[in-house]
């Protein structure tokens, strides 16, 4: 059992080494799409378009527009005391945020008094508008100590604490998604390819005369390329390292695991598509389709599952990424132990046991 | 390896296969016996791939039974893939693997490494006359290469029984014949050979032949013995310059069983061998002039033809 399985795993790993572009494509084009989607896909905001309307005029007041501007995110496009202007800069779009600071707020902070700053915001991109909100409030929490300390008492606004992504920058929040990601549609398709690819030329018809059975076969194919997606994934991280600034805060073992749970379950979708597909190109189209929409959009890559219908949240259960992702989130930002997702763990390794049955089942069956 | 050479190699009882509504192999019986090379003839589609598949346990039988060696082709597929060689219609090597590795990945297919797999992957290079093309990638050999190498493939586990399917398909007469000679230098060695082809002259090599047509098989014995269902003198061969019209009128001849074109010559199957007299007559009274009738003696597929013929005639 062990010695065919084995046969067929090293025939994969030859014909891969013929075909160095394949096994180059495999390892390179995660790295390859984390660069891209790791620049292109931000959701961090600069150079905002900014005005300050200063009613007050005083030490304070000149102190917190300061701090907005010195935060490198806002650039300042107006400043002026009518806060009539801003209709007509919000209207023609040459601003998208401005700070109304009220007479009074220096002599309400001199005298312990509580007080307001007014933040104004373009909210037709809702996205923009509440990462600018964020930021606002960050540049006020972090003025507010300061104010604090020279006059006691008064209190400002709330200081938030954002912890694992104290800067809330969005690579940190996007590589372990675009992680489960990529590696999700490329070992999918390469499974998926692999398998047909025997159907085409004819030598599927050969391995069904030997003694191999079914599951030394899907076992023997699988495995090379859940090394080199291994492989792949490793890069990916060091990518994430060097480039996104993204450390892995907890246990490497754990993150290998989990990912090579998520491998395998990738893999068995991949041997199930083959079994629909006849032809290298049907299952190439099937394999990208059934594992990009989904993983992209109904594992909580970017759209949070906990905001969508029920009928779709029920949906995401049969998405592994949406486990994975979880797990992997906790694991690389939180440096979370398997106490806190080893029910995702259990997901993915449902998941993994059922694909991998139905497909073994299939191509029982057309044997 | 398995039992007595008195037990047959494969024996078959009324197996059928059906797709649907279409009968692609219809009450077939027969027996192999162990060492010989058993030939199944038949144009495409007649059900010699179908029947060989159900052998190797490929695909289940819809009705009747099968066994190969003694087991069961529709519930011990397990036992008989272990023990047999398949060469199927398709090109079942890698051609983007050396000799080499196709040796040992198939020798590898079947639980075989270490000394033993040295041994026979050995074997099946000098077999197949490749000690100069170890290390070539099989796409770069010529057909025939590569149809031999695919036969010591299916051979490595040493099974006594091989089934190849339409093995010399695309290559040319030479490799050919070499490809045969091997076949015969298996039988010699006490192999049983199960093979389909379309080609009479590989035929005539076989020990005995199966003819299967539109999934019956209609005849089954030794060539010689096929050829007995023409008396001596009733096959003539007919040469004359207008071999459709000769053709036409010779059908119409009393005496005349059948006429079959083969290029420019006319075979015509004669009641009895006396009507061969006047056949050549009967064609200069419609301008075949100079028509030569000669004896011959039947080829396998005048045999094939009227074995045909006959059966359509039973059908009608």
């Amino acid at each position: 059992m062990l010695r065919r399985t084995l046969a067929i795993a090293v025939k994969e790993l030859l014909q891969l080494r013929r075909d160095p572009r394949t096994a180059l494509t495999l390892l390179g084009m995660p790295m390859v799409m984390l660069l891209i989607y790791g620049y292109a896909l931000s959701f961090d905001v600069q150079h905002i378009r900014f005005a300050v309307v200063d009613q007050d005029g005083t030490r304070p007041s000149r102190d917190v527009a300061q701090a907005f501007l010195q935060s490198g995110y806002f650039d300042l496009v107006s400043q002026g005391r009518d806060p009539r202007v801003l209709d007509a800069l919000f209207d023609s779009g040459r601003i998208q945020a401005a700070l109304v600071i009220p007479s009074g707020y220096g002599s309400d902070l001199a005298a312990r008094r509580s007080t307001t700053l007014q933040f104004v915001l373009d909210g037709s991109d809702s996205q923009t508008a509440t990462t600018i909100l964020g930021y606002a409030r960050q540049i006020v929490g972090s003025v507010s100590p300061v104010i604090r300390k020279n006059a006691r008492d008064a209190a400002v606004a709330p200081v938030p604490l954002v912890w694992y992504n104290p800067d809330l920058s969005s690579a940190r929040f996007l590589v372990p998604g675009l992680l489960a990601f990529i590696l999700m549609v490329t070992s999918v398709i390469a499974t998926a390819l692999a398998v047909v690819r025997e159907k085409e030329r004819g030598t599927m018809e050969s391995l069904r005369a030997t003694p191999l059975v079914a599951i030394e076969l899907l076992i023997g194919k699988t495995l090379p390329y859940l090394l080199l997606a291994s492989g792949a994934a490793t890069g990916a991280l060091v990518i994430a390292r060097l480039l996104f600034d993204v450390h892995v805060r907890g246990s490497l073992f754990w993150l290998a695991a989990v990912t090579l749970l998520f491998l395998a379950a990738s893999l068995g979708w991949g041997v199930l598509v083959s079994t629909v597909a006849e032809t290298q190109q049907v299952a190439f189209q099937l394999g990208l389709l059934s594992s990009m929409l989904p993983t992209f959009i109904l594992s909580g890559f970017i759209f949070p599952i906990s905001s969508m219908p029920p009928a779709l949240q029920v949906i995401t259960h049969i998405v592994p990424a949406r486990y994975f992702l979880v797990a992997l989130r906790a694991i690389i930002l939180k440096g979370a132990g398997p106490e806190v997702w080893w029910n995702q763990a259990v997901g993915l390794l449902v998941y993994g046991a059922a694909v991998l049955a139905v497909a073994t089942a299939r191509t029982v069956r057309s044997l | 390896m398995n039992g007595g050479s008195s037990q047959p190699a494969v024996v078959a009882r009324d197996l059928t296969r059906t797709f649907g509504p279409f009968v692609a192999v219809d009450r077939v019986s027969f027996e192999v016996r162990p060492g010989e090379i058993f030939g199944f003839l038949g144009s495409n589609g007649a059900g010699k791939t179908t029947t060989i598949r159900m052998l190797c346990g490929l695909l289940a039988p819809s009705s009747g039974s099968a066994s190969v060696l003694g087991f069961d082709v529709a519930t011990q597929a397990a036992e008989i893939k272990r023990r047999i060689g398949y060469m199927s219609q398709r090109f079942s090597l890698y051609n983007d693997l050396t000799v080499e590795e196709n040796l040992r990945f198939w020798g590898g297919a079947y639980g075989l490494f270490g000394a033993e797999m040295a041994g026979r992957a050995e074997w099946a290079v000098v077999t197949a006359d490749l000690e100069h093309s170890r290390r070539a990638l099989v796409r770069s050999l010529p057909g025939g290469y590569r149809q031999r190498l695919a036969l010591v493939a299916a051979l490595l586990h040493e099974p006594p029984i091989v089934f190849l399917d339409e093995p010399t398909g695309g290559v040319d007469p030479e490799a050919r014949r070499r490809f045969w000679d091997l076949i015969d230098e298996l039988a010699a060695a006490g192999k049983t050979v199960f093979v389909t082809t379309h080609y009479m002259d590989e035929a005539e090599r076989c020990h005995r032949v199966a003819l299967m047509h539109a999934g019956r098989l209609l005849a089954l014995d030794s060539v010689p013995d096929l050829k007995s269902v023409f008396p001596q003198g009733t096959v003539v061969e007919v040469t004359c310059g207008r071999p459709a019209q000769a053709m036409a009128r010779l059908e119409e001849l009393p005496g005349v069983v059948e006429v079959a074109l083969f290029g420019e010559r006319l075979h015509v199957v004669l009641g009895n061998p006396a009507v061969g007299a006047s056949l050549a007559r009967s064609l200069d009274a419609v301008g075949c002039e100079n028509a030569t009738v000669r004896a011959i003696s039947p080829s396998l597929e005048d045999v094939f033809i009227h074995v045909i013929a006959r059966a359509e005639g039973e059908a009608a």
